[in-house]
């Protein structure tokens, strides 16, 4: 199979996360935890001889969420509930969900009543994340989480099988660094929708393979020659690209993403782990403590604005597209901070409000159509 | 000849330019996207301009039902399209304000006349025409007697909710409560002024504001934006039509590029 075909077969399960899921438990035969948004320590779960599976909400109409989250609440956390609600989560053998902002707060909680037959584990990160009571904070969760992981999946987490699994995940988080380079080389291969899917379908696929799969695909991208794409080249932040309809639009448009400041990209794998560090909790730890510019992790200089203006002018693009969650506050506190930012240094920016429910999409079709209209 | 069609929300627009760069023709017909009007408003343009389908060289579409009207040869926004047709009809406007029947933009243009930053309402009817109907309905007029009616208040009062829905429980209390029905209307132009206004400071504004769109003929609005904004305000010539003027224009060029 040539890497083309790698491309649209990923798609595919990208697109599709519920067969998807269900065929990484045949191919692997490991038993599935699912993981909220975002920055959850799934090495953990994969030394458990589990698949962490990404649980990013979807589309379908909110029915029984509506007992625990009101309408004011994200689209994810709401779809997430609604799917626990139905049961069709209760094919994992747990959950674990961080507490980033009052939603998840709350949803922890509300979980253990919605979905009573599987396990909740939380995981809490500390606001002040670099200094050493807050590193000890981080291992201290990471350890609970351990010894949580270990009662609900009845199994023993060694130190070993920990390190080994973080090894994976740093060979994942190096192979998708160098992905989004070379998809940033090729959007006439890699456009938005399919650089969308790509990564989505990591979130629920066995990290080994999916990586293997993603090499070939960086491998097959390398070997192309110069690209003649012509369109309008942006940098998307937000929480996620989606829906997938929003991104179909864009290549209508001739747009590709060349970067992100993205929870569902970038912000998975941007920062490696320290090489000069032995303990892998302490790497986990660290990995955490030296992000810079993530909307969710606490920073009081919020370098996201000035990282967005470096990636514009590093990759050549013309603008910057929010991807703007609605509700999702913590990253609506943040636009106003790089908006100024971006129009200090004379970068366009389009702000589109994004909702996985969302059924049509003249008004972002407008947006984006007018948005590379003016920057002719 | 060249033809620009713009198929809104609630109305289609059509204008036709001749090879001089002239405006031709202009007709209006207030049935929108997913209706056939699009058929009878270009029948009469045609008529109007006294020419036949074959004389049309070049078409653009625009408004959201631009990309559902096959006979044209490209699609531009209606945010595009209203900057070139502002320009063509008035050329020294800095802020456009476009109100339609279901969305609201601002544009900021440039030296030149060319988009250089919009905002548009977001999904919701809170500032469009689609309020201006709501309003009228419960206030028992018609459309076109909402502004006189507003124009005859004489004390202020304000409508608080901008949310099309609350608003009109909101104007359902204030008549229950013995609110006079003038003072009502002037107020809920002035709750859709403020929502306009609050839009405008997000882009950017600086004059010479002008008003295009269906809503733009309300002059009680246009009063109540421009105390707003602390600026006068201008409606474009064929306020309606800006958008389809500006198709047929940018058909002329770009057929003659």
């Amino acid at each position: 199979m040539g890497y083309r075909e790698t491309i649209e077969k990923l798609c595919e399960a990208g697109l599709h996360p519920g067969k998807t899921i269900m065929a990484t438990k045949k191919e692997t035969g490991k038993e599935l935890v699912g993981v909220f948004p975002i920055h959850t320590p799934d090495e953990i779960i994969y030394a458990a001889g589990c698949v962490p599976v990404g649980m990013w909400g979807g589309k379908t109409e909110i029915q029984l969420a509506d007992k625990y989250l009101q309408s004011f609440c994200c689209s994810i956390m709401r779809t997430n509930v609604e799917y626990a609600m139905r049961g069709s989560y209760d094919m994992l053998k747990a959950v674990v969900i961080p507490t980033f902002c009052d939603t998840l707060k709350c949803i922890v909680e509300n979980m253990k009543l919605a979905m009573p037959k599987v396990p909740t584990i939380a995981m809490a990160y500390p606001q002040h994340r670099k200094l050493k009571a807050g590193m000890e904070y981080t291992i201290s969760e990471l350890q609970r989480v351990r010894r949580e992981l270990e009662k609900a999946l009845k199994t023993i987490i060694t130190e070993d099988s920990i390190e080994e699994a973080f090894a994976v995940y740093e060979d994942y988080r190096a192979t998708m660094r160098e992905f989004v380079e070379e998809a940033a080389k090729h959007p006439e291969i890699i456009t938005a929708k399919k650089r969308h899917l790509l990564i989505k379908a990591g979130e629920y696929m066995d990290k080994a393979i999916y990586t293997k799969e993603m090499k070939e695909i960086v491998e097959g991208l390398k070997a192309e020659g110069e690209s003649a794409f012509k369109g309008t080249k942006v940098i998307v932040t937000g929480l996620l690209s989606e829906p997938v309809e929003a991104l179909e639009v864009f290549d209508e448009n001739n747009v590709a993403i060349v970067g992100d400041d993205l929870s569902m990209g970038s912000r998975k794998w941007r920062t490696p782990a320290r090489e000069d560090v032995d303990d892998v909790f302490m790497k986990m730890a660290y990995r955490i403590a030296d992000q810079e510019g993530d909307t969710f992790l606490y920073e009081p200089d919020k370098r996201k604005g000035q990282m967005m203006i470096d990636m514009v002018k590093e990759k050549g693009a013309d603008a910057v597209v929010v991807m703007m969650m609605k509700f999702c506050d913590p990253e609506e506190y943040d636009y106003p901070i790089y908006k100024a930012e971006l129009a200090e240094a004379g970068i366009p920016e389009l702000y589109l409000e994004i909702d996985q429910q969302l059924a049509t999409f003249e008004q972002i079709r407008t947006r984006v159509q007018s948005f590379t209209e003016m920057l002719l | 000849m060249f033809l620009g069609i713009d198929i809104g929300s609630s109305s289609s627009k059509v204008a036709i330019v001749d090879e001089n760069k002239e405006l031709k023709a202009v007709s209006i017909v207030n049935l929108g996207t997913g209706t056939n009007a699009y058929q009878q408003v270009v029948a009469d343009a045609l008529q109007q301009a006294g020419i036949t389908e074959a004389d049309i060289k070049y078409t653009i579409a625009t408004g959201y039902g631009r990309m559902g009207y096959k006979d044209a040869d490209k699609q531009i926004t209606e945010i595009t399209c209203h900057a070139k047709g502002v320009n063509f009809l008035m050329g020294d406007a800095k802020t456009i304000v476009d109100i339609g029947g279901q969305d609201a933009k601002v544009i900021k243009l440039n030296e030149n006349g060319q988009v250089e930053n919009f905002v548009m309402n977001e999904k919701c009817a809170a500032g469009t025409g689609r309020f201006m109907e709501v309003m009228a309905r419960v206030l028992g007029c018609s459309l076109d007697d909402l502004s006189p009616m507003a124009d005859k208040s004489t004390k202020a009062l304000s409508i608080n909710n901008v949310c099309t829905v609350f608003a009109e429980s909101e104007v359902i209390s204030r008549l229950a409560a013995g609110d006079k029905v003038e003072d009502v209307a002037r107020g809920a132009h002035v709750a859709i002024a403020k929502r306009v206004a609050g839009m405008c400071n997000r882009v950017g504004y600086s004059p010479k504001v002008v008003m295009t769109g269906g809503v733009a003929l309300n002059a009680n609005l246009v009063d109540a934006l421009a105390i707003e904004l602390d600026t006068p305000i201008e409606v474009v010539p064929h306020c309606q039509g800006a958008g389809a003027i500006g198709a047929a224009v940018f058909a002329y060029e770009i057929y003659n590029k």
